[in-house]
């Protein structure tokens, strides 16, 4: 039932993820965030099990500050994915994380870029990729509507376009989502898409 | 392995190791670094002995970031500084991915000086031949600390220190000359407390500058001659005003 979606623009490229926290038939939060920022110009999407999603990315996030304090300089994304893919590989036939992962960045030499990592290890750069059930609309979306270079605001409402489709043909559509967006700026929150704000606790 | 088990570091009859001894002697060859706390700067200053002029001086750093809000200078064995600021490296990544929080400069400290200590006690190893000046803000109260390790294991907080080559001058001035100091004021204390023993020059030194928000900073060459400028100035200034103004004849 998770979305995590995301496509390349003009300099720039979004993650899309949902922000419901389930377990079984319960929604325990409907903010959570799936969309961490891996270090200044780096985003990583994940979704599946929600403790190999923490884990995992939370692991890959300190190895990149790592290299970064040993190395002085920041990894590269297309580095940041094969690492990311090498350490889903090594653990495949021991522990393997449930976990599917887009990996955004914005490099200075390269530009934007996106990276499809799933959960055995397929390793894809793309221009827009897409995990789970909303996969099945949000692609067919981006396949109609998705061109080279988009501007900012043709690509978040090719985003929009996807959410309605989302919500509108998802059993269990989740209600809230995040965008987040990397560009030679830096990795930032650019907005939420929400249906559903969690009622504030009333005094006893 | 049975041949590795031997002890390297063993008691002498009256109560010296002699091993982490001479580890300080290696330290007292090292190059002088200094280090002063303010009360919203830290400055490291190392000794840069003069560098060959086919080598690429930019890739010896030696003033290094631990973390965003912890820096380290050392004195002795570079080679063995190298394996311990890639542990401490390692620690305070682990640290963050454990507990979700950065380390504090004590906690980093207490680690290294760990390391440190272990190497006196086990079988087939000699210590570490450093001793390191660890410098940061602590990552919730943002109070500056400085803290000094050394081989054997132990470590202080200091107000400012020095180690490595002519240590002892320099902590005499640092002792004769420290107060609370803040912003360039710290740097020009360090910077006087080195140029009492290495000869003057931005080519001769390097620093750095620890600020809260802007982390670590190397200051270029040109800035430290600007400070060094400064100083001697002032100091010309105070032999002149010794001298005291001229005598009626």
């Amino acid at each position: 039932m998770e979305c995590v979606f995301g496509l390349v623009g003009k300099g720039f490229a979004l993650v899309v993820a949902d922000t419901s926290a389930v377990h079984s038939i319960l929604l325990h939060k409907t903010n959570e965030d799936k969309i961490m920022v891996l270090d200044s110009h780096k985003l990583m999407g994940a979704s599946g099990e929600a403790g190999d999603r923490a884990q995992f990315t939370e692991y890959i996030q300190k190895n990149v500050a790592l290299y970064q304090f040993r190395n002085g300089i920041p990894l590269t994304t297309a580095a940041a994915a094969n690492f990311t893919r090498g350490e889903l590989a090594t653990a495949l036939r021991k522990n393997p994380y449930s976990v599917n992962i887009l990996l955004a960045g914005y490099d200075k030499e390269t530009g934007p870029s996106l990276y499809y990592i799933d959960y055995i290890s397929t390793l894809h750069k793309v221009d827009k990729a897409a995990f789970g059930y909303g996969s099945y609309f949000s692609l067919s979306m981006m396949d109609r509507h998705y061109h080279c270079d988009m501007s900012l605001e043709e690509a978040v409402d090719l985003v929009d376009k996807c959410i309605i489709e989302i919500r509108s043909r998802l059993v269990i559509a989740p209600p809230n989502f995040v965008i987040k967006i990397v560009d030679q700026d830096g990795a930032r929150e650019h907005a939420w898409r929400e249906s559903i704000k969690d009622a504030p606790i009333s005094a006893a | 392995m049975a041949r590795y088990d031997r002890a390297i570091t063993v008691f002498s009859p009256d109560g010296h190791l002699f091993q982490v001894e001479y580890a300080l002697e290696a330290v007292r060859k090292g190059n002088a670094a200094v280090g002063v706390r303010g009360t919203d700067t830290i400055v490291l200053g190392v000794e840069k002995k003069s560098t060959a002029k086919l080598q690429d001086s930019r890739s010896v750093r030696k003033i290094v970031n631990l973390d965003n809000h912890i820096a380290l200078a050392c004195a002795g064995l570079k080679a063995d500084a190298r394996v311990l600021i890639n542990r401490a490296r390692i620690e305070c990544q682990s640290h963050r991915l454990t507990v979700e929080d950065p380390v504090t400069v004590e906690y980093i400290t207490r680690y290294i000086a760990g390391l440190q200590q272990k190497y006196t006690q086990s079988g087939g190893v000699r210590p570490f031949g450093l001793s390191t000046l660890i410098v940061g803000f602590d990552p919730y109260t943002g109070i500056p600390s400085l803290y000094q390790t050394d081989p054997s294991g132990t470590f202080s907080a200091w107000k400012a220190n020095a180690t490595g080559r002519n240590s002892n001058s320099m902590r005499e001035f640092l002792e004769k000359n420290y107060k609370e100091t803040s912003g360039k004021e710290t740097v020009k204390l360090a910077i006087r407390a080195l140029l009492e023993v290495v000869e003057s020059g931005g080519k001769n030194i390097e620093v750095a500058v620890m600020t809260k928000d802007h982390g670590l900073r190397q200051l270029d060459e040109a800035e430290i001659d600007a400070v060094v400028a400064e100083i001697e100035a002032e100091k010309a200034a105070a032999e002149a005003a010794k001298k005291g103004p001229p005598k009626e004849t």
